[in-house]
């Protein structure tokens, strides 16, 4: 790397650096908060299972939990939330992919359990 | 080389007109985000998508089977003084990767506070955290291949439990580990005060900041944050 270049770089980390607000500088408390309702959702999720609910109960309390960790991990613990937006859009929004993906594979998983069941399960 | 243009993005407006107007015409899309940190987190979005992957043909495995698929609230229990406890191991690995991303987080904002010992010392508990995670996980797989638990097969019902159940947690189990050796070389690093004295790596010969552990940090975080998924899908389900 020339010489020339390695000015600019070290003339723009300087900017970078003046710049008001650069870091990701919050206070520690913010921390302390998510990681005590982390723990609890934690105590949650697997009461869940404890408890022994079943059915559709069961599944929205399991996605309801994952969803709150998730988010509040994503959000506070990795700054999504102080992040500019055309950031946080271009990370969130491809996973739907993998939403529209789930959908396509339950379609294709009750079609493979259909003929299972039609060549092996029934007793002629 | 242009340089990079840098404008001060607190004057630049927020919200969705500040997406178009990131993303429109020709300049850095990533106004305040640094290149490192800009590509920590397409890299995480690439993760995302193997390991999305992977609990897909977990789901796809366990909706089209006519076998029923074993427990695991009782694959999983422990016997513990007496009675099975359901899950108990992963519940407490659970907290363990939760209390690591606390550390890990705190760890974060003592090294842009420069206050290099108590961000080391935090790393380093984070790094611990970590080796506990590893250690309970070779545990719970040591004692599911006594119980005769393979790829191919085992005792309580549908095959591909152990293919999708080695696949996934021996991925996620990698992912931990090669976070565990980064976090020691990161400890050293601030330990060391590198980010200080701009000391150059030794792999990429580039002066390091103390962004470098926010980096390792978002890569721990999404570490945990596969695990909400895999504890949710794979052993509450």
């Amino acid at each position: 790397m020339s010489d020339a270049t390695m000015d600019t770089r070290a003339r723009a980390e300087a900017t970078h650096a003046a710049a008001p607000a650069e870091h990701q500088q919050h206070p520690l408390k913010v921390y302390f908060l998510i990681w005590g309702l982390l723990f609890v959702l934690s105590a949650c999720s697997y009461a869940v299972d404890y408890v022994g609910l079943e059915g559709y109960l069961r599944w929205f309390l399991i996605l309801f939990f994952m969803v709150f960790k998730a988010g509040l991990i994503m959000a506070i613990f990795m700054h999504m939330a102080w992040e500019r937006l055309a950031l946080s859009l271009a990370i969130v929004v491809p996973p739907i992919a993998l939403l529209v993906f789930v959908g396509i594979m339950v379609a294709e998983s009750d079609y493979t359990f259909l003929t299972r069941e039609v060549f092996f399960g029934a007793t002629p | 080389m242009a340089a990079p243009t840098l404008e001060p993005y607190v004057s630049r407006p927020g919200g969705l007109r500040g997406v178009f107007a990131d993303w429109a015409s020709d300049q850095r899309t990533f106004k305040n985000v640094s290149w490192g940190k800009a590509m920590i987190w397409i890299f995480l979005l690439s993760d995302t998508f193997i390991f999305g992957c992977f609990l897909l043909s977990y789901m796809t495995a366990r909706m089209s089977t006519r076998v029923p698929w074993p427990n695991p609230s009782e694959v999983f229990a422990l016997h513990i003084g007496g009675a099975d406890v359901p899950l108990i191991l992963i519940a407490i690995m659970t907290f363990v990767l939760i209390s690591s991303s606390g550390t890990m987080a705190l760890a974060v904002n003592y090294g842009y506070r420069r206050d290099r010992v108590k961000a080391a010392v935090l790393l380093l508990i984070t790094a611990a955290f970590g080796v506990m995670f590893v250690g309970m996980q070779a545990f719970e797989w040591t004692k599911l291949i006594s119980e005769g638990v393979r790829p191919w097969g085992n005792p309580w019902g549908a095959e591909q439990f152990g293919a999708t159940f080695f696949m996934i947690t021996g991925f996620h189990g990698t992912h931990v580990t090669i976070g565990v050796i980064f976090l020691l070389i990161v400890a050293r690093k601030v330990w060391r005060g590198d980010y200080e004295t701009e000391r150059r790596g030794f792999f990429t010969s580039r002066k390091g900041s103390y962004e470098s552990v926010e980096i390792m940090g978002l890569y721990w975080h999404f570490v945990d944050l596969v695990w909400v998924f895999i504890f949710a899908f794979f052993y509450l389900w």
